[in-house]
């Protein structure tokens, strides 16, 4: 369902993403790892049609990134990294401008409401201002609006950053009971998040994939915990 | 077409959601109806709304860009544009979705200036006609000044360096059609050239469609300027969306 064929993006000197290529089938979680300004973002960034590739391209659903961007966007949901959203409004008036934006009207949308609003656990805060919301909430409204439309394919950039552990779980849990039917990548800096919810795992470094397996192969081929795997990797490689 | 209404309602919505459409209204209004009171409003005896609308293209020169500063400054800084712009939303549709929201919030301004006409239709019989140009020529204005505006604030992240880059702008356009900056030009410059300057200004046009008559000239003139600041939005945001 994604197919990224040597995407490449640099800033100025900086090659933040130099040629990755690979591909996510329906019922994959792909979780991306790599130490701090490995690529990660930039790489959602281009394939959620926010950033222009410098060179390569992707298809998501069988879209092309650059010729049919508004395709490709109505049918990913996109959580950004630090889940912008426009604060001055309530959680019920964001949702719906959202809706509006995908087209999802009437009926559908008090059915997409119902549907995501328990799911991310925001009842309770649905008539608050956004501005007036922990880290933890505004995190899931970014994931409510993600997966309003019930989208085929989820890009989620670090998903569970600043929520407690329970919502940690949570949110673990949401994930694994969507990752059957759907295509999910995750960026995430937690190792363990990647043994309970990722089926396959690419780790990059300076923008170039290092490995691409899955958990347990990594874990028994080096054989010792994913912690110490991802040391041994991001370290060897960029030593 | 759902994305442009998308936008619109949202971006008018939140005029009224924060404080800035009430302490925009306040401040424009009371100024609106000040300046022509100071410069004897009822001494004149006539029943006309000329200096109300003389002391529009001043008042606009600030007061537009304040309304349009936070356009697109504002979600660059905060980062909600990469929210805006992974939903199926073209730039295009985007910068016409604020573009339109901005300019009926200066719509919604100017007719809350209705007091005046009314009070001169009290007082004697204006030539309605006229107030009518009067209020389109405004409308125009503020649509031009708004364009000029949402350009700056594409071009900075920072609300203040966009409002002080479209002030400037705008101030420039306005004062280059007044008499004073005219006559001095024409000391300096070859006429073809000074008169070419003072089409330019929105001075010149604004006090041409204030007379009543809408000529073709006039209105392409505000057409022209809107559509060209609107469509180098697009490109640059295009371009810096990300950045």
């Amino acid at each position: 369902m994604i197919s990224v064929k040597e995407l490449r993006r640099s800033f100025g000197p900086i090659v933040a993403v130099d040629g990755i290529s690979f591909d996510v089938e329906k019922g994959q979680v792909l979780g991306l790892l790599g130490p701090n300004g490995a690529g990660k973002t930039t790489a959602m960034r281009m394939l959620a049609c926010f950033l222009k590739p410098d060179s390569g391209t992707a298809t998501v659903c069988g879209y092309d990134i650059l010729t049919n961007s508004v395709e490709v966007r109505r049918s990913l949901g996109y959580l950004a990294e630090n889940s912008p959203a426009y604060n001055e409004m309530t959680i019920g008036a964001f949702l719906n401008f959202v809706c509006d934006a995908r087209q999802i009207s009437g009926k559908e949308r008090k059915r997409a409401l119902d549907r995501v609003v328990p799911m991310c656990s925001i009842e309770s805060v649905y008539h608050q201002t956004i501005e007036t919301l922990s880290k933890g909430y505004q995190r899931r409204v970014g994931l409510a609006q993600a997966l309003i439309h019930d989208p085929d394919v989820l890009i989620l950039d670090e998903p569970t950053d600043g929520l407690d552990p329970n919502q940690k779980h949570e949110v673990r849990g949401l994930i694994n009971s969507m990752a059957k039917d759907k295509c999910i990548i995750i960026s995430t800096h937690i190792l363990e998040e990647v043994e309970i919810v990722c089926s396959r795992t690419i780790i990059i470094s300076r923008g170039r994939i290092l490995v691409d397996s899955t958990p347990e192969k990594l874990k028994e081929k080096y054989r010792c915990s994913l912690d110490e795997v991802f040391r041994k990797i991001t370290k060897a490689k960029v030593a | 077409m759902h994305s442009f209404w998308a936008v619109f309602k949202r971006e008018l919505k939140s005029y009224f959601t924060t404080p800035i459409a009430y302490v925009f209204l306040v401040i424009f209004l009371s100024f609106s109806a000040y300046l022509p009171f100071r410069q004897g409003f009822f001494e004149m005896r006539q029943a006309d709304m000329r200096a109300f609308f003389m002391n529009l293209p001043l008042l606009f020169v600030f007061m537009v860009p304040s309304a349009a500063m936070r356009l697109w400054a504002e979600e660059r800084r905060v980062g909600s544009i990469e929210l805006l712009f992974t939903l199926p939303i073209t730039v295009t549709q985007a910068v016409l979705g604020k573009f339109f929201a901005a300019w009926l919030f200066l719509a919604i301004a100017l007719a809350l200036t209705f007091p005046m006409p009314i009070t001169v239709c009290y007082l004697g019989e204006p030539d309605i006609g006229l107030i009518i140009t009067g209020y389109l020529g405004s409308l125009l204005m503020a649509g031009g000044f708004l364009a000029i505006g949402c350009f700056f604030s594409v071009v900075s992240k920072n609300q203040v360096i966009s409002f002080v880059l479209s002030v400037v702008a705008c101030a420039v356009l306005v004062f280059a059609g007044r008499p004073t900056t005219l006559n001095y030009l024409s000391t300096l410059l070859p006429a073809g050239l000074v008169s070419a300057i003072e089409n330019m200004s929105f001075q010149t046009h604004f006090e041409s469609i204030q007379k009543g008559v809408l000529k073709f000239k006039d209105l392409s003139y505000f057409v022209l300027l809107i559509v060209g600041w609107i469509a180098a939005s697009s490109i640059v945001l295009d371009e810096r969306k990300a950045s």
